[in-house]
């Protein structure tokens, strides 16, 4: 297998495990990024949705935000944004946001919504003021859509990262920019594997998350 | 040699070329993807215990990044544009293949022993009554799936000018002309739009029975995991 000796080569040379342009700093670069990008979108799209939600208004205006979004190219964003606002962190920043808040936005709104509606009322007759029923009945029972909502968010927001370092971002993707251009197919290789791994690790950390943030009644009545 | 519609000739295409070519890049992989989802699709409405893992193996493939999947096949298939579309054609499969298994489970069994007692095959039963049931579930796939490959396919002009519209965006970088670049994200999102727009009405005239312009109702106790599978696709 030739892709096989690529990645090995690349992953035993000791010169890609250290300095600027070092797997560890690489990694890191891509794990900050991802995480700031997934906190700004999640810190947008949360509240909003656990609000319309709750309420059950702005359904359809949702709808149409998550649509027009889905229909902006990732990568065109990129570009443009960097044409705009030149080097730096805010350029990609931006589009990485605007892509990872409607898919949050909108299953939580669908998580919120998509609740039984009877020990939501039973929780009302008991006296419970409606921030409690939000957080602590609503919130609960539509875990585990809205961390799948999340979850999507995040790997979206790891691919798109990969693409930005064509606009001059550090992380993972600058091993096959950089390898594309130098012609180094094993540092091309060796980026897309680590990338690849990066994503599944997502997948691992949302499973996790799953298994601990979501209460177990809830988890076998799914 | 400025207006806003003049490409680079080193694209070696017109607009109108160009949109074409993306056109083709980013539809036959869904095509492909289609053709493939229907049968494998079937298998898991008909053997249960193969739906979890599919949906497993699914999941694993589409979190991987488009890029990494497309310089990977550089070595096999070289800076081409089946390069592009292998990639867009499994994605779209993973996107297709849980909408399509969830529109034919939602038939009702009373329709299928109907179907049955008036005599319709195996075979028959699935054209004549299973497909066009699906087909609203079905067309909610194809839309996520062309809209996200429509996008992807941009990606290209990373791996060598492959991009077909995704190359004005370099070219708009190389030559400082950022109005190419709008260009460029204008024409991919009205494609994206257009061709969503053709999709609904496909479903409308497939579907006469339906209302027109509502969405299938989503139901009241549980969240409907075709939506949600359908949410985690955009990129």
């Amino acid at each position: 297998m030739n892709v096989l000796n690529f990645i090995n080569a690349f992953f035993s040379d000791s010169a890609h495990w250290k300095g600027y342009d070092g797997i560890p700093t690489r990694l890191w670069e891509h794990i900050w990024y991802s995480l700031l990008a997934l906190a700004i979108a999640a810190g947008i799209g949360l509240p909003i949705g656990l609000l319309t939600g709750h309420t059950g208004r702005g359904g359809n205006a949702l709808a149409m935000i998550a649509t027009a979004a889905r229909a902006l190219p990732s990568f065109g964003l990129l570009v443009l944004m960097f044409i705009g606002l030149g080097l730096g962190l805010l350029p990609v920043m931006i589009p990485l946001v605007i892509l990872a808040v409607p898919p949050i936005l909108v299953t939580t709104y669908e998580a919120v919504r998509s609740v039984d509606p009877s020990p939501v009322d039973a929780a009302r007759g008991m006296g419970m003021h409606e921030s409690r029923v939000l957080l602590q009945v609503e919130l609960p029972v539509a875990l585990p859509l809205i961390l799948s909502g999340l979850r999507s968010a995040a790997i979206q927001i790891v691919s798109t990262a990969t693409i930005a370092a064509y606009v001059s971002l550090g992380g993972l993707g600058r091993y096959i920019v950089d390898g594309l251009y130098q012609r180094d197919y094993e540092k091309v290789v060796g980026g897309a594997t680590l990338v690849a791994v990066m994503a599944l690790a997502t997948l691992g950390v949302f499973w996790i998350a799953n298994r601990v943030a979501v209460s177990p009644g809830v988890r076998r009545s799914n | 040699m400025n207006g806003f519609f003049d490409i680079p000739s080193d694209l070696q295409h017109s607009w109108i070329g160009l949109v074409g070519l993306h056109l083709r890049e980013a539809l036959l992989p869904v095509l492909a993807g289609l053709v493939l989802a229907l049968p494998l699709a079937q298998l898991c409405v008909r053997f249960r215990w193969l739906y979890p893992p599919v949906l497993w193996v699914t999941t694993v493939l589409y979190a991987i990044p488009s890029l990494a999947f497309f310089v990977v096949l550089i070595d096999y298939t070289g800076q081409t544009e089946l390069t592009v579309m292998i990639p867009l054609a499994v994605y779209s499969l993973v996107v297709l293949v849980p909408a399509i298994v969830d529109g034919v489970r939602s038939v009702p069994p009373e329709t299928l022993a109907a179907a049955e007692a008036m005599g319709f095959g195996p075979v028959r039963r699935y054209v004549q009554v299973q497909l066009p049931i699906a087909v609203p579930a079905i067309i909610a796939g194809l839309r996520i799936a062309v809209v996200s490959s429509i996008s992807l396919v941009s990606v290209g002009a990373l791996i060598g000018n492959q991009g077909a519209l995704g190359n004005l965006l370099t070219d708009a970088l190389f030559y400082h002309r950022t109005e190419l670049a709008v260009n460029s994200v204008l024409t991919t999102a009205v494609l994206a739009i257009l061709i969503d727009g053709l999709l609904v009405g496909l479903r409308i005239l497939l579907t006469p029975w339906m209302p027109s312009g509502a969405r299938p109702k989503p139901k009241a106790d549980r969240p409907d995991p075709a939506a949600v599978a359908l949410e985690d696709v955009s990129r």
